[in-house]
């Protein structure tokens, strides 16, 4: 009896340091979101929306080309890294047991981490150099580049996890293989995979050292994809450092604002996926 | 009674295992054959040879040949995707598509194979719902989810699934291994229901059920098949003492 008191006490104690350090967790996150939400929430206005950067010292004006710019580079960026990142997770999943899979998966890990402003330094030297100009499409593949492992990865992991029963069955109805992987294998581990997505995407809509030397920035708007093209991270940094209270202030908005866009995204991107399927683990 | 399936010198490996040894049988049309025996005997895999399902696990070889109604599904001109439609099969666990409706699950086969005319899938489904004696069940909620239904329903789901392909041949591999008694009953109900049209081969591990459900019984050890015959002379004179321990409970 004495040991079922004893373990009874250590089970509380226990339980109240799980929901102690789950709350710690979620103390810096919280508070980064209430700091910037307050301090972002007084400089919005409609013009900070619709208008261009305004020259110091002429109050006002507003980040909308950055704002722009920032979905042209997250959209450029989708373009090319989601298709390239999915149809990799397929190959590393279905057919990657063998040596070239063990070593793109090695690859994928390795260019995870590799330091976001040296991917920029090889988009520069890959496209800027040669174009002779900074562009969006450069930055635009810069990101995509810090997209396309997370991606790949979490395309591999949710295809994993699909049952081999599941694959059996579909071929055992005489289903080809590139059916069965595509409307059961993959539509089963959608829900997955587009959190991956969203992962890559969040990380990337705040990415600024990449942007340095490949979209530049733009005080304008921009003219073509293969000019500089604003970006809310890149203005935000401009912005911060600067010596102006105004500037500052346009700085904490845009970061509210960069936050928006990223939980806009998500949540959208959700909700349309919900509406056409329903996860399984939900019922 | 007419042939359908002959399997002659069947060789099965798992790598430089051989799971299989040199099987003959022959399945006759339009009766339960049942497979019994202990765990790891092959039961399993030599079903799963019937269908060419065995080659998608990696590592794996076949030799030897299965004929259907006369030809060789292993031949290298033949379709495995051809065979595996012309042989369903339903697993130890029910399997339904979890993202799909119930619907969709019998059509999958069709479907996936690029049949879109909606009269004809309508009509495929009801059918194939009714033979797996599901219909009544589900009519009301065709469009909800496979998974949201119970084990034994589930199961008979998986056995629409098949039919909707219109096989000549249905392979079960212990269908009734995860069910309750009733739900099994129910099962082993629609096999005598559907041995009319269909060429059966089921794997159990419940001797009883083999006994209630089938017309011919072989029993595999290791690998290989010890004894094959009528359902009734194997449960009540077998002829090797290993098929008789096996039966009498002595192992396994």
């Amino acid at each position: 009896m004495n040991t079922y008191k004893r373990r009874k006490i250590a089970s509380k104690l226990m339980c109240a340091a799980a929901f102690l350090c789950a709350f710690l967790t979620l103390v810096p996150l919280i508070s980064i979101f209430g700091y910037v939400f307050a301090k972002g929430i007084a400089s919005i206005n409609p013009d900070f929306f619709t208008n261009l950067p305004r020259p110091v010292g002429e109050p006002g004006g507003g980040m909308s080309n950055a704002i722009v710019g920032t979905l042209i580079l997250i959209g450029l960026s989708c373009l090319w890294a989601i298709p390239l990142g999915i149809i990799g997770g397929i190959f590393l999943s279905e057919f990657g047991n063998n040596k070239l899979g063990t070593t793109v998966r090695f690859t994928a890990d390795v260019l995870n981490g590799v330091p976001s402003i040296v991917i920029g330094i090889f988009a520069y030297t890959l496209f800027v150099l040669p174009m002779k100009s900074f562009s969006a499409i450069s930055g635009a593949f810069a990101l995509g580049m810090i997209m396309i492992p997370t991606i790949m990865r979490t395309t591999e992991e949710m295809l994993r996890m699909v049952p081999r029963t599941l694959r059996e069955a579909a071929l055992a109805l005489g289903i080809s293989q590139f059916r069965t992987t595509v409307s059961i294998v993959l539509r089963t581990a959608l829900p997955g995979i587009l959190t991956g997505i969203l992962l890559a995407i969040a990380r990337i809509a705040g990415e600024t050292a990449p942007l340095l030397f490949t979209a530049f920035g733009n005080r304008f708007w921009h003219q073509s994809l293969t000019q500089p093209i604003a970006a809310l991270p890149l203005q935000i940094f401009v912005y911060a450092i600067s010596p102006f209270d105004d500037w500052r202030r346009q700085a904490w908005a845009g970061a509210f604002v960069l936050i928006v866009i990223i939980f806009l995204i998500s949540f959208i991107s959700r909700f349309v996926i919900g509406l056409h399927y329903k996860s399984p683990s939900s019922r | 009674m007419e042939e359908r399936v002959r399997v002659s010198n069947l060789n099965a490996y798992f790598g430089n295992t051989r799971a299989l040894k040199d099987i003959n049988i022959a399945i006759k049309a339009k009766i339960v054959t049942a497979i019994i025996g202990p765990s790891g005997c092959g039961k399993s895999t030599f079903i799963r040879c019937i269908n060419r399902l065995h080659e998608v696990v990696p590592n794996t070889k076949v030799s030897g040949e299965v004929l259907l109604d006369g030809e060789d599904i292993y031949s290298p001109d033949v379709d495995p995707i051809e065979i595996r439609r012309k042989i369903g099969m339903v697993f130890q666990k029910p399997n339904p598509f979890p993202v799909l409706s119930i619907y969709d699950n019998v059509a999958a086969g069709l479907k996936l194979n690029g049949v879109k005319k909606k009269d004809y899938l309508d009509e495929i489904v009801e059918g194939s719902l009714r033979r797996a004696a599901l219909w009544d069940e589900v009519k009301d909620k065709i469009n909800a989810s496979g998974v949201s239904l119970s084990g034994g329903q589930q199961q008979r789901l998986c056995i629409a699934r098949c039919l909707a392909v219109k096989p000549e041949v249905l392979l079960f591999d212990e269908p009734c291994a995860s069910l309750d008694p009733i739900s099994t009953s129910k099962i082993e109900e629609l096999i005598l229901e559907l041995k009319k049209y269909y060429t059966i081969v089921i794997v159990t591990h419940n001797m009883q059920q083999a006994a209630r459900v089938s017309d011919h019984t072989a029993f595999f050890l290791l690998g290989e098949m010890i004894e094959f015959g009528k359902t009734q002379e194997i449960f009540t004179a077998p002829k090797d003492k290993r098929t008789e321990d096996y039966i009498t409970g002595r192992f396994g």
